[in-house]
């Protein structure tokens, strides 16, 4: 015990030995829900997207600096890596922007019973997979 | 009816007037996160519309998209919700995951230094390209 408030995490077992008490959340023995798996991948896409924020940065400077830079950005960004970036990062985009809505509407109040939460769940994870699609048939048919 | 049992609130007048908190910070991380966020709805649904319309394009013609004003406030305006929103994220996230406090300082250090680094790179490459092309 380094700091005094890990003596309330302090227990004991039914053989009469000091435990320290698991910390939750216990992931390894929770069956996953969608409320807690959604939960995670909103976490998750809000940190990829701040690497998608880095290659929009990128794009910026390259577009300012000239041709040659501008070239090479664009001709990264059609490689098989660039466009697999690219691909995470319109999922990504999607994902964080409709599970966003999702929250901005809990935090004023709206749809907070567990039917609802399982509802707009689900339809957080259709809209990203239509709106993902959509993106993507655009861009291969402006390409 | 017996008597409500008195609340004892263990924290001084000067404390709950200010309203501030352990983190004595309040509800600002919370309400700028929230606020970032809202910004971010129309201008992450104008980006992916601009970043379809710019796809292919040479760089002239993106650079004179960009030299339009409204597009290079969008854009200016889109990086800076993005990096203040995903710097406060990332906080977050350190502060839930980092335990020991002198990686814990460093990480959050290192996040908010590269997040105004890179959103302020990003916004004079917008005005370079509004102003020089």
């Amino acid at each position: 015990m380094t700091d005094i408030r890990d003596s309330l995490m302090v227990g004991r077992s039914s053989d009469g030995r000091l435990v320290r008490r698991p910390l939750s959340p216990h992931l390894q023995v929770y069956r996953p829900q969608i409320t807690s798996v959604l939960s995670i991948v909103n976490r998750a896409t809000g940190i990829a997207l701040c690497a998608g924020a880095l290659l929009l940065v990128c794009w910026l400077v390259a577009a300012a600096s000239g041709e040659a830079a501008y070239a090479g950005v664009s001709a990264f960004m059609r490689s098989p890596i660039g466009l697999l970036l690219l691909f995470g990062w319109t999922v990504s985009l999607w994902y964080h922007f409709c599970g966003g809505l999702r929250h901005l509407a809990w935090d004023v109040g709206f749809g907070l019973d567990l039917p609802q939460v399982h509802r707009s769940g689900w339809a957080v994870v259709i809209a990203t997979a239509a709106l993902t699609v959509l993106t993507w048939i655009v861009a291969i048919v402006l390409m | 009816m017996s008597e409500p049992a008195k609340i004892h609130v263990m924290r001084s007048q000067l404390g709950r007037v200010r309203g501030l908190g352990a983190a004595r910070s309040g509800t600002q991380h919370w309400r700028a996160e929230r606020l970032t966020a809202v910004a971010l709805v129309p201008l992450t649904l104008w980006f992916v519309y601009a970043a379809l319309h710019l796809m292919g394009l040479p760089r002239a013609a993106a650079a004179q998209w960009a030299a339009n004003p409204i597009n290079a406030a969008l854009l200016a305006a889109l990086v800076i919700s993005t990096f203040h929103h995903g710097a406060l994220g990332l906080q977050v996230v350190i502060e839930d995951y980092i335990h020991v406090e002198r990686t814990r300082l460093g990480l959050l250090l290192l996040v908010k230094g590269a997040a105004a680094l890179l959103a302020l790179i990003g916004l004079f490459a917008v005005l370079k390209l509004a102003f020089t092309g």
